[in-house]
């Protein structure tokens, strides 16, 4: 009987099942005793947000799907039929459309987490560039996504998204045409945008799953971003914080029906109402905002190929963030410059966003550009440098020490707070 | 309502505005009070009708309505035998016979809205050139919304002195470049209303842009009933996910 799991199951056929696979005991111990930090704030929801985000957008996509003609001729008028004629559709529609907005939300704000506290510092290098391989996935898959639709805005957006690549020297041309499955954006084009607008959520189901196999070896980070050292640090994943991201999930929900069911097309382009249509230019063609800093990037550099490698690269540079920032310390509480820093970065970030949704003339270029030109500085000047001239802050002794007290120089979050009997 | 979506945009996106500035030329949005506009509102059904009467007398002359169906104008409240006796009263065409001739009929509820040309081309070539856009969707497609359709129906004035307008083409003061190929689609007295309301152009520009409003979101009135349960719902979860959540850590610390 050797390699039979000793399980510790007493109802006899969930014992019988946990001897022979595990299953049981592993999801027990991944997410029932997990030993997690006792000091997360909410802002550490927002991995449980995105997980639960892309479950819904895979089952509204699925029923989407059912009734979704992926054909230039009958795509828009099959959404309209989902619109309409489908029971619900319109329901599971916005709730799929508002989704991808969404889904950018948390997603951005789990990665500005991130940055904040210096969850990608040793040893969590490989859980921090898969996060940055699900962005691109899940950019790539929401660029398809709204291409599907067939209206002007998916049409040009995508004629503008796949020209890109023909900027590249010599491969360029051969990309383009593969992406088009032709010589022009037409039926090919559609129908492998549908097959891999499907696709790549499993794909994503994927790199999750190893981006929280990976945080399971290493363990969450925290606020104060110091290791714990010891049980007193830490509880279990199960009640604490199953209790806690269901709050936060809750409150993400009432968000996200309220613009599917008061303004579900507050996001979307007046154009997209009207069928594509390769004669006619809308007069300008806008990104989805969860684009609009990547397209300010774009148009802020006066030569295409330039102007597409700085876009790629702002996502490129995130592999190597591990390696830019030099200070030891993870969190930017004990980092009193990096602290400020970062909100500059994140203002430059909202500024590009702004000049992604304006024409590039006049005073947005020159916005553009300063933005852009900070966005790098941000990550390749700025925070090495910083890791080396910046005098942190004392780091508490350990987490329940710091809790306790209070915390560093910031008061420590819900979690610090004394907590009354409900 | 665009109030509401000003405010829950920036709100969203702070800096990120998408308006088109391109607006600005025009004659300044008229500001009409809509029935649909509010938080909880609805369509006014008899302004829809009325507006289905306009549509059907003046605009489906040139414009198509192709997401449309007659069994749709359930939607506001139309009976079933209206809508039978409204679309018995179109010829539509019916397929191929067993003669292997195209054939025309009168249409049946569950057809679409009859189409005015037969396609794009013949569209164009009764028409100067020019191919209306479909109604369907219109109040969605066009920034400003109903405001802006209404803007157009209303917007046909003189043009300023100096102002060139080639044969073809009518001045109005809310089109982008003012130059429009539709001529002024509505006069006073264009349809004698059932109810006895008087049919001038303000009038039957609000009731048909009530009926095209309801034509581009015709789930808005269930959606909105539907909102009001889930959020106040998920409100409730809210305080209750967060009661628990203080009972389980009021053990901690």
């Amino acid at each position: 009987m050797a390699g039979l799991h000793n399980s510790d199951y007493k109802n006899p056929v969930l014992n019988w099942i946990d001897t022979r696979l595990p299953i049981l005991s592993f999801m027990h111990k991944e997410y029932g005793t997990f030993p997690t930090p006792k000091n997360f704030n909410y802002l550490w929801n927002f991995g449980a947000l995105a997980t639960v985000t892309l479950v819904v957008m895979m089952i509204t996509g699925i029923f989407l799907a059912m009734n979704y003609q992926p054909n230039t001729t009958l795509a828009f008028d099959s959404v309209q039929h989902i619109m309409r004629d489908v029971n619900y559709g319109w329901m599971i529609r916005y709730i799929h459309q508002n989704g991808a907005s969404m889904f950018f939300i948390v997603v951005y704000i789990h990665i500005l987490r991130g940055m904040y506290y210096g969850s990608y510092k040793k040893p969590r290098e490989l859980l921090w560039m898969l996060g940055v391989v699900i962005l691109l996935l899940l950019m790539a898959t929401a660029f398809m996504g709204y291409v599907l639709p067939w209206g002007q805005m998916s049409y040009w957006g995508a004629t503008v998204i796949t020209n890109l690549f023909s900027a590249f020297p010599v491969v360029g041309h051969g990309i383009v045409t593969l992406l088009w499955g032709g010589f022009s954006i037409d039926n090919p084009t559609l129908n492998r945008f549908y097959a891999l607008h499907y696709l790549l959520p499993f794909i994503i189901v994927g790199v999750v799953f190893l981006h929280i196999a990976a945080l399971h070896i290493t363990g969450s980070n925290n606020p104060l971003g110091i290791d714990p050292k010891g049980p007193q640090d830490t509880l279990p994943f199960h009640p604490y914080y199953t209790a806690k991201d269901s709050v936060g999930l809750c409150a993400f929900f009432v968000i996200w029906a309220a613009i599917v069911f008061f303004a579900p097309n507050i996001l979307s382009d007046p154009n997209n109402f009207i069928p594509a249509n390769p004669l006619q230019t809308p007069p300008d063609i806008v990104p989805e905002w969860y684009f609009l800093p990547f397209y300010a990037m774009l148009r802020s550099v006066p030569n295409k190929l330039g102007g597409v490698c700085v876009m790629f690269s702002s996502i490129l540079v995130l592999f190597f963030l591990p390696w830019l920032d030099t200070s030891r310390v993870r969190s930017a509480r004990f980092r009193p410059i990096f602290r400020q820093l970062i909100w500059v970065w994140v203002v430059a970030c909202f500024g590009l966003g702004a000049v992604g949704a304006h024409p590039p003339e006049g005073i947005w270029v020159i916005i553009g550009r300063i933005c852009t030109l900070y966005y790098f500085l941000h990550f390749l000047v700025i925070l090495p440098l910083l890791g080396k001239l910046e005098k942190p802050l004392p780091l508490p002794e350990s987490i329940s020490v710091a809790v306790m007290r209070g915390g560093g120089p910031l008061p420590a979050g819900a979690a610090a707070k004394p907590m009354e009997k409900a | 309502m665009r109030s509401l979506r000003s405010t829950l945009a920036a709100a969203l996106l702070g800096l990120f505005t998408v308006l088109a500035p391109a607006l600005a030329q025009e004659a300044p949005l008229p500001n009409e009070s809509w029935s649909f506009g509010g938080l909880f509102a609805s369509y006014d059904l008899a302004a829809a009708q009325r507006g289905f009467w306009v549509y059907y007398k003046v605009c489906s002359a040139c414009h198509t309505m192709n997401q449309m169906h007659y069994r749709d104008l359930a939607g506001i409240g139309i009976t079933e035998a209206q809508i039978r006796a409204i679309a018995a009263g179109v010829t539509v065409p019916q397929g191929i016979n067993d003669q292997g001739e195209e054939t025309t009929g009168p249409a049946l509820p569950a057809d679409q809205f009859r189409a005015p040309f037969p396609n794009e081309q013949s569209a164009r070539a009764a028409l100067g050139g020019a191919l209306p856009p479909d109604l369907s969707l219109i109040v969605n497609a066009r920034e400003g919304h109903a405001n802006y359709v209404y803007g157009i129906l209303t917007g046909f004035v003189e043009p300023p002195k100096g102002f060139v307008v080639p044969p073809g083409r009518y001045y109005n003061e809310q089109f982008p470049g003012h130059l429009i190929a539709m001529p002024p689609p509505l006069h006073d007295d264009a349809v004698t209303y059932a109810d006895g309301t008087k049919a001038t152009v303000p009038q039957m520009a609000h009731d048909v842009v009530t009926f095209l409003a309801w034509a581009s979101n015709p789930e808005l009135v269930q959606r909105k009933q539907i909102g009001v349960r889930v959020v106040l719902f998920l409100l409730l979860l809210t305080g209750l996910t967060y009661a628990a959540k203080r009972k389980v850590w009021a053990d901690v610390h």
